[in-house]
């Protein structure tokens, strides 16, 4: 008994893992978006149902995941570059309000245009053969290797983040953008260029996140949003700008919220009756990361790694 | 030229001017209630109910975006879940209407709360509880600002979707149906005619109490947190309760629209607490014209219409709405009323 | 001697590497101006941040009427009776000047949690900020929105909002930035009138006002305040004049 629950909560925690790593792809483009631009974008899930959307088409025409794969971030990647070519540097300078209502509107051209071309009904997308299956964990633990693979997709990204910016010229450029706007102009920076780089590297990672939950899940219109919103309460736990911040709300919230869910209705069997608890339980799971947030909030009204003072 | 400029520093000298019903803003305002109240007034002596029920559901709506443009418009706060207290009143109507209906309790303990059928309990408890769910909600982030402000008003109000999604007592995802309209004392609420009546009411009373507010003292120290917060505090007011007051009283008015679209439409689904639900609110109050007492009616009509008109041509009229809204925020930022009745003048 | 009015204590104020206040004490009388001057970096920001409230300091006291407000905010200390002005305007833009002013006589008033009867015609507030406008000479100006007016007449108006507040005490920080020779000698010349009903703590860059306008003069440098006197003994300090005309 007690080994059961060991071996589930182990499992838990895992996908706990696996859902923060998916809201650090998400989370580290929208954080860098707004601390380099200033930049609140809501269209940032289209880009990930973009990414589902190419992935899914593109593995079904060729058979192959990986090509697939590939078409889905450059898709998000193209669809990112042109959005900030045409809409999305007119808001720069405009307030958040024009910035929320813009990139809403952006949401509304997307979902309904992909329903448009799509259908409404969902698409298909398998994991590629070699990658399905259990593997046995340390412990005794059998754990889907699809899932794994993208802890380990989202842990290769973070470090990768981590080098461009702390180690390349690109990164420096952004960490200059983040303190200081007018002196990256001043260095000479092609602005405009950098720009629409961060902004088309945000969409490609959130590309690669839609198209490997898309694999696990289904793939369809409104996918991101969801994940938009949850990657909304990582930033702002983590503090808007901080890429730090992101992985470090990420993980607390994947984690939070996939345990919340198993373990709260249990907790709750404790002094309820089954069903009673059932309803309670999952109603208060489903509001735990709210309340997580706002119990961060009361304290840092400015997340846990502020990034700007 | 030395002309030219005393003529334009005279101007706001004529403080009998504004508001007057003969000069162009006037006329419009008067002409988007004339409409409002009119079209439906014709469609109920022809006998055509469809569309009696629609200017209801453009009254309501507006009226939601008067509660949202008090906080947005009038506030500077940006909130991005408004839908929290639209959907909140929608709810307490439909679970009131619930237990009336079966004869249970809402909470046996610690003391008896029974249903009820009556709209006035009803409109009672959705401004007293959505007032209160908004100071709390207020309370923590109105000590945030600018971006995190937005998120976390939007994160508030998801989190309320998603309570109303799982707790399975009052529909869960399906929602909850109203089977017989919430009553008034001498009138018959299920008469279409007498609901626009009713809702029409409330648009004018909230209106009316958005604008007398705005005149007064506390509409004078609202207006300076939103210009400039500095000033407000130099002077001696601290922003932050003036903020956190105009918010609540924002919710209370959103909340008892939400009571009333309930009613109208007799039923509740967590659909009334999405993120759609306050963007599109948002959409409306922007479309209007934002910080225009009189915007939130024309977004409202002008939405419902595009909805109704677009929506009867293609399934997928939200595409549309996404590149009008996209074009109005880019280019005509001051909304219809920006657009039909002139820029607004503050004096 | 004269009643002091706003006292400062050993102020201390620390970012990090940086002691941005070093034990600053300086007093306020009734019926004086002065200044505080220094050169940009010695740290005056800081310092009026300290005694409006925007900052709180690692240590020592701020003192008003006697009362201590080292821990009020920044509204509790203008409901005291410290009224300031701002070095960047700090007016509400779109509004005309009477109703920049008015908000501050409505918080004088302490009734802002009204909300029925109209302030456009209240004449309760009307009054007292017309008069204060009077008091700076910008009656006539008052239905103009702030955003047509001059640089210069937009100082004055900050000033009439911290006179409609009835302070105790006036900080003005830099009422003179950016003014021509004619409004600075203006606005010299309504100060030298103000200074009989309020205390002035005037923080300036301009040296002839200060001069003119100051009874006692205090020099931060780098954080502390290397001197405090008169215009004539601050002339003669070596020190002052170190910190001032270079190495």
């Amino acid at each position: 008994m007690h080994d059961v629950t060991a071996t589930l909560f182990f499992e838990q925690l895992l996908n706990g893992l696996q859902l923060g790593t998916m809201l650090f792809l998400m989370a580290s483009g929208l954080t860098l978006v707004f601390g380099v631009m200033g930049l609140i974008n809501l269209a940032h899930g289209s880009f990930y149902m973009v990414g589902a959307y190419a992935t899914a088409s593109v593995t079904a025409a060729t058979g192959s995941f990986l090509v697939g794969l590939s078409a889905g971030i450059v898709a998000a990647a193209a669809v990112g570059a042109l959005v900030e070519l045409l809409v999305i540097r007119r808001l720069y300078h405009r307030p958040h309000l024009d910035q929320v209502l813009a990139t809403f509107a952006l949401i509304l051209i997307f979902s309904e245009g992909t329903r448009w071309l799509f259908g409404s009904s969902p698409l298909w997308l398998s994991p590629p053969e070699m990658l399905t299956g259990f593997v046995t964990l340390p412990g005794g633990v059998r754990y889907p290797l699809y899932r794994l693979v993208i802890i380990a997709v989202g842990v290769l990204v973070a470090i990768g983040l981590y080098l461009l910016i702390s180690r390349t010229r690109l990164g420096m450029r952004i960490r200059a953008g983040e303190s200081d706007r007018e002196m990256i102009g001043a260095l000479g920076v092609n602005i405009a260029r950098l720009y629409t780089l961060i902004f088309a590297m945000g969409a490609a990672l959130a590309g690669l996140a839609g198209a490997m939950v898309g694999a696990l899940q289904s793939v369809q219109v409104g996918m991101g949003e969801p994940v938009l919103i949850l990657a909304f309460v990582v930033i702002v736990i983590g503090g808007i700008g901080s890429i730090k911040g992101a992985l470090f709300g990420a993980i607390l919230v994947g984690v939070v919220d996939t345990m919340g869910r198993v373990f709260l209705p249990s907790l709750f069997r404790n002094f309820m009756s089954p069903s009673e608890a059932a309803g309670v339980g999952s109603a208060v799971a489903a509001m735990l990361v709210y309340i997580l947030m706002a119990l961060i909030l009361a304290f840092k009204p400015k997340g846990l790694f502020a990034a700007h003072g | 030229m030395d002309k030219l400029k005393s003529e334009t520093t005279a101007l706001p000298s004529l403080p009998a001017l504004p508001g007057a019903w003969f000069d162009r803003k006037g006329l419009v305002q008067i002409g988007l209630l004339a409409l409002l109240f009119l079209a439906p007034l014709a469609a109920h002596l022809l006998g055509h109910i469809y569309y009696v029920n629609l200017a209801s559901r453009i009254t309501l709506i507006a009226m939601a975006a008067v509660g949202l443009n008090l906080a947005i418009g009038y506030g500077g706060m940006v909130s991005f879940g408004h839908a929290a207290y639209f959907g909140l009143g929608g709810y307490i109507a439909g679970i009131s209407a619930y237990h009336a209906f079966d004869y249970s309790l809402f909470i046996s303990w610690p003391l008896a709360i029974p249903g009820s059928d009556s709209m006035l309990v009803i409109w009672l408890a959705a401004i007293l509880l959505c007032g209160l769910l908004a100071l709390a909600i207020g309370a923590i982030s109105l000590r945030t600002t600018g971006v995190y402000f937005i998120m976390i008003t939007l994160a508030f109000a998801q989190m309320m979707y998603y309570f109303a999604n799982s707790w399975p007592t009052y529909g869960g995802e399906d929602g909850l149906p109203i089977y017989i309209r919430n009553s008034l004392p001498l009138v018959d609420t299920g008469q279409p005619w007498t609901f626009f009546l009713i809702a029409f009411s409330g648009l004018l009373l909230a209106m009316a109490i958005t604008s007398r507010m705005m005149k007064s003292r506390f509409g004078a120290a609202l207006t300076m947190a939103r210009l400039n917060d500095t000033r407000l505090a130099t002077a001696g007011i601290s922003p932050y309760p003036i903020r956190l007051v105009a918010f609540v009283i924002s919710a209370m008015i959103t909340g008892l629209a939400g009571a009333l679209y309930a009613d109208l439409n007799g039923f509740i689904s967590p659909t009334m607490l999405s993120w759609h639900m306050s963007g599109e609110l948002m959409v409306i109050v922007i479309l209007g014209g934002v910080g225009r007492l009189y915007g939130p009616l024309a977004g409202a009509i002008l939405f419902v219409m595009m909805e109704t008109l677009l929506g009867g041509m293609t399934e997928y009229w939200k595409l549309f709405l996404g590149l009008v809204l996209l074009l109005v925020v880019l280019f005509a930022k001051h909304g219809v009323m920006g657009w039909l009745a002139g820029r607004e003048r503050h004096v | 001697m004269s009643e002091v009015v706003l006292t400062l204590n050993q102020l201390q104020k620390r970012f990090g590497a940086l002691q941005a206040t070093r034990d600053v004490s300086l007093e306020l009388k009734q019926g004086e101006i002065h200044a505080l001057i220094g050169p940009n970096g010695a740290g005056k920001s800081t310092l009026i941040g300290q005694i409006a409230g925007n900052l709180k300091p690692d240590a020592g006291s701020v003192h008003l009427a006697g009362q201590e407000i080292t821990a009020l905010s920044v509204a509790q200390r203008a409901r005291l009776g410290l009224g300031r002005s701002f070095q960047v305007s700090s007016l509400a833009e779109p509004l005309s000047v009477v109703r920049n002013v008015m908000i501050a006589v409505q918080a004088l008033q302490g009734h802002s949690f009204r909300f029925w009867k109209p302030v456009h015609r209240d004449e309760s507030l009307l009054g007292p900020a017309r008069e204060a406008l009077e008091r700076m000479q910008l009656g006539h100006r008052a239905d103009t929105p702030v955003s047509e007016l001059s640089h210069g007449e937009r100082r004055q108006v900050e000033v009439a909002c911290a006179l409609a507040l009835k302070p105790r005490a006036l900080l003005l920080d830099e009422p003179m930035a950016g003014l021509g020779p004619e409004g600075t000698a203006h606005l010299t010349e309504l100060l030298e009138k103000l200074k009989q009903e309020v205390p002035i703590l005037l923080i300036e860059h301009d040296m002839d006002a200060v001069f003119r306008l100051a009874d006692r003069i205090s020099v931060l440098v780098a954080g502390s305040v290397i001197a405090q006197g008169d215009s004539a003994e601050i002339r003669r300090n070596p020190d002052v004049r170190e910190a001032y005309l270079g190495d």
